[in-house]
């Protein structure tokens, strides 16, 4: 169905979190730190706090109050240690924006003490250790079988390093915050956040205050892809400020600031091992990832996890070793672990299927498990292997010649090739409630909607549990005051509030007047299966002979992600995550500086996604999945699956197209032609 | 400070602001008229394009005090009062964005681009006005970026627009 909030979206009506008024409001603008590591020697503020309009100006040389500092990237103004290049060392508030903007650009004094910085990943750094875990919970490492012993015994084996760069999530909207101190000192915050709930209990925290005495508004979000998922210093940054002035603040970051302050993909450096025998049957996988955090706080991306779910191989081993460099924390950005490492991981299979001589769907068929491989539990629906057939179908694989750099039209080299997606499917504890208002079903739920069509879904959950046309269901979301509900990430924002509403609904079905839901005991009972959506990426790409420019006429994307609940709602999901995709592949990259340890190119000039000309044929199809292990809706999510994949299935084109074989992403015209 | 008058969205607004106020500031800071969005505020994401005298341009780099007396129309006016624009309708029906952040740029670029005609860089035939193919519109579009990757959607709503 069409967006429940349309109609304010294309008219302009829809606010989000920086454009709520408010009377007497004041704005704040953050000074960030021109060295990568060192310690803050000065800080002069008279010039700043005597040009006209400024209100105050914050820093560690009169560090505000917190009731917590365990996050060294909220704890703002609590030390004079600099951590990493761009890090926010003060804030004016000025009366307008462009006073804020001028002082603290021209009057904050800072003097710095610099140290030596290092900011370059690298596998051979004397700082690499094994985090204890990796994002969010899973284990290091792990190792079955012997290893040595299946690469010796196989017939064929692929022994390759696979890099990708940093990556920015760049939202549409910089990450904006407003808050306000009520006389009774409460505090309300507009936010644009991936979760209302969270986010209040992170400020709640952070600035010493009971979470009741916290709200955060965030109705509409101009996308996130995870960097909205966690709270970020705008909000602790305009609490503060609003506190210091006794007025309203406002803050938005700049682009140029987003890249600093709001997270990012930590680059990697995956080395793949593969072995099979003569007959394309793996003997051995090993995926051991190198990876960054900052000095001050631990984020380890889980890449090699999706080895653990792909294939069957009597052998395997994943492992994770981090380096702590002077760079800002990385972050969650849209597929973390499976984005970047089923890049690693399904070129190394296209890898293999060349050197075996065998067609890589039927390799990846081959190689098909019975169970999830590591942990031996029964997958609750696995349809790889329909995925990929139907893709082949509708792709046209059939008359595939797998001979690389032979097909020329004029200038251009032309090739297809193809990758394997999959992405959990989890779901969280949430709470809802149903009522009937004036005539009217109206759910509450403090779920978020960044653009995913979460509103739209829950009233189309609603309106089916209810049997009621969807016109009088109304969803209200994005509200911390509302039934405490888990965030937007992880692709589970459906399946933990899709399960809510539909026992809040079921409730009120059963009372008449009332429902009320909290899937805690639901969600925690739920074991005993290996969840996972699965699907196939086939790319055609053309490569100009002479100036090694990639174009990608036609993407198509076949999934297995359980009941898909809105068809045109689900397409765009999966549509918008291939075309993210092929930014990964092709364009995205942030440049950092060794000398100064600053992100270069930060901004959209010069950090390329995809745009609308680069985008041709995408399309995106499933295939209908009953799976009752996953939630009452049937689904799995679909957030995140349309870009893993994508940059693999690109890659392998790239080199059927010209019979180079690129490991280093993104695929730039250099890169092919050096 | 200076004072400018602009007709926007069809009124007249009168407004004392800085000199240093971009129209984008001024839209969203002083007229309340937050339909029109900050991406970049550097004219690389295109999510502040609003209509000039007609023409559509990114308001982020267009100083408020050069613009004085001139017209704006914003998503905020693109339709006939209750009624929205059929772009408007197109992005509706079509599910040609996601978060909405970069729509209004969306929407008033497209309105922009469709009353412009001539060749474009895709164009072969340079003579004369092309007709408005699919790949016309992808390069006409290609200023206004979509993070969330709505583009197979808005260009298929803006071609069923011009049909």
């Amino acid at each position: 169905m069409n967006r429940v909030e349309g109609r304010d979206k294309v008219t302009g009506r829809a606010r989000y979190a920086y454009e709520y008024p408010a009377e007497d409001v004041a704005y704040a603008y953050a000074v960030q730190s021109p060295i990568a590591h060192g310690r803050i020697r000065s800080i002069d503020a008279s010039e700043a706090l005597a040009t006209p309009g400024v209100l105050a100006v914050l820093s560690s040389a009169d560090p505000p109050a917190l009731g917590s500092r365990d996050d060294a990237e909220l704890a703002l103004f609590q030390t004079h240690e600099v951590a990493y290049h761009g890090q926010i060392v003060a804030a004016v508030v000025a009366t307008t924006s462009e006073t804020a903007r001028e002082a603290a650009q021209y009057a904050v004094r800072i003097e710095y003490d610099a140290e030596p910085h290092h900011v370059r990943l690298r596998t051979d750094h004397c700082g690499l250790y094994r985090p204890d875990k990796v994002n969010p919970a899973f284990p290091t490492d792990t190792e079955q079988g012997d290893v040595a012993a299946g690469l010796a015994r196989a017939a064929v084996t692929i022994d390759a390093t696979y890099t990708t760069p940093t990556e920015h999530n760049n939202p549409m909207e910089p990450h904006a915050s407003m808050a306000v101190w009520e006389e009774n000192g409460d505090l309300t915050l507009f936010d644009s956040i991936q979760g209302a709930s969270d986010d209040r209990d992170t400020i709640a925290s952070v600035l010493g205050l009971p979470p009741e005495r916290v709200r955060v508004i965030s109705p509409h979000v101009g996308g996130g892809f995870g960097s909205k998922g966690t709270t970020r210093p705008n909000a602790i940054l305009a609490a503060l400020a609003a506190r210091a002035v006794g007025r309203p603040v406002k803050i938005a970051l700049t682009r140029q600031q987003m890249f600093d302050v709001t997270g990012y993909r930590t680059p990697t450096i995956q080395r793949v091992r593969l072995g099979a025998d003569a007959a394309g049957r793996l003997t051995a996988i090993t995926h051991d990832v190198v990876e960054q955090s900052s000095t001050i706080k631990e984020f380890a991306e889980q890449t090699a996890t999706p080895t653990r779910v792909m294939y069957a191989a009597p052998a395997r081993r994943t492992t994770h070793r981090l380096v702590r460099l002077h760079v800002p924390t990385p972050a969650w950005m849209r597929a973390p672990g499976e984005a970047p490492g089923m890049w690693a991981l399904e070129s190394a299979m296209d890898e293999l299927a060349i050197a075996a001589g065998i067609d890589p769907i039927e390799l990846r068929v081959l190689n098909e498990p019975a169970v999830e491989p590591e942990s031996g539990l029964p997958f609750s629906s696995r349809n790889l292997v329909a995925c990929l057939r139907e893709g082949a179908r509708r792709f046209g694989w059939a008359n595939r010649d797998p001979e690389p750099g032979i097909r020329l039209e004029g200038r251009w080299l032309t090739g297809t090739g193809v990758a394997a997606s999959t992405y959990p499917a989890r779901r969280r504890p949430s709470r809802a409630s149903a009522a009937v208002e004036d005539g009217d079903f109206v759910i509450r739920i403090a779920a978020a909607d960044i653009g995913t069509g979460a509103r739209t879904v829950l009233t189309g959950i609603a309106a089916q549990t209810l049997g009621s046309p969807a016109e009088r269901v109304r969803v209200e979301i994005g509200d911390s005051a509302l039934p405490r509900a888990s965030l937007a990430g992880g692709s589970m924002g459906t399946a933990s509030w899709g399960s809510a509403v539909v026992r809040a609904c079921e409730a009120l079905l059963k009372n008449g007047a009332e429902g009320t839901a909290d899937t805690t005991e639901d969600v925690e009972s739920d074991s005993g299966f290996a969840r996972h959506a699965f699907g196939a990426q086939f790319a055609e790409v053309r490569v100009d002979i002479d100036t090694g420019e990639v174009r990608v006429p036609r993407l198509l994307g076949v999934f297995a992600a359980g009941r898909v609940l809105d068809e045109k709602l689900g397409r765009s999901q999966f549509i918008g995550g291939m075309t993210m995709g092929l930014g990964m592949a092709l364009m995205e990259e942030t440049v950092v500086d060794e000398r100064s340890g600053a992100f270069l190119n930060h901004d959209l000039a010069q950090y390329h996604i995809a745009t609308c000309a680069d985008v041709r044929d995408i399309e995106a199809v499933w295939i209908e999945e009953e799976d009752p292990h996953l939630n009452p809706m049937g689904a799995k999510g679909i957030g995140e699956i349309g870009i893993v994949g994508t940059a693999a299935a690109i890659a392998n084109a790239v080199y059927h197209a010209t019979g180079r074989r690129i490991r280093d992403l993104p695929i730039t015209p250099p890169k092919l032609l050096g | 400070m200076a004072e400018i008058t602009l007709q926007v969205n069809g009124a007249q607004r009168s407004v004392s602001a800085d000199t240093r106020t971009s129209l984008l500031d001024l839209l969203r800071e002083h007229l309340d008229l937050t339909g029109t969005k900050k991406g970049c505020d550097h004219g690389q994401c295109g999510a502040c394009t609003v209509l000039i005298d007609g023409r559509r341009a990114n308001s982020c780099l267009a100083l408020a005090v050069a613009w004085d007396g001139a017209e704006i129309t914003t998503v905020e006016g693109l339709g006939d009062g209750a009624e929205p624009h059929p772009l408007q309708t197109a992005f509706m029906d079509f599910d040609a964005f996601q978060c909405g952040y970069c729509t209004p740029g969306q929407l008033c670029s497209a309105a922009g681009m469709l009353a412009e005609g001539g060749p474009s860089a895709v164009t072969a035939d340079l003579t004369g006005d092309p007709p408005l193919t699919a790949e016309e519109i992808r390069e006409r579009m290609n200023g206004n970026l979509c993070r969330c990757g709505a583009y197979v959607n808005i260009v298929a709503a803006i071609e069923d627009v011009s049909r």
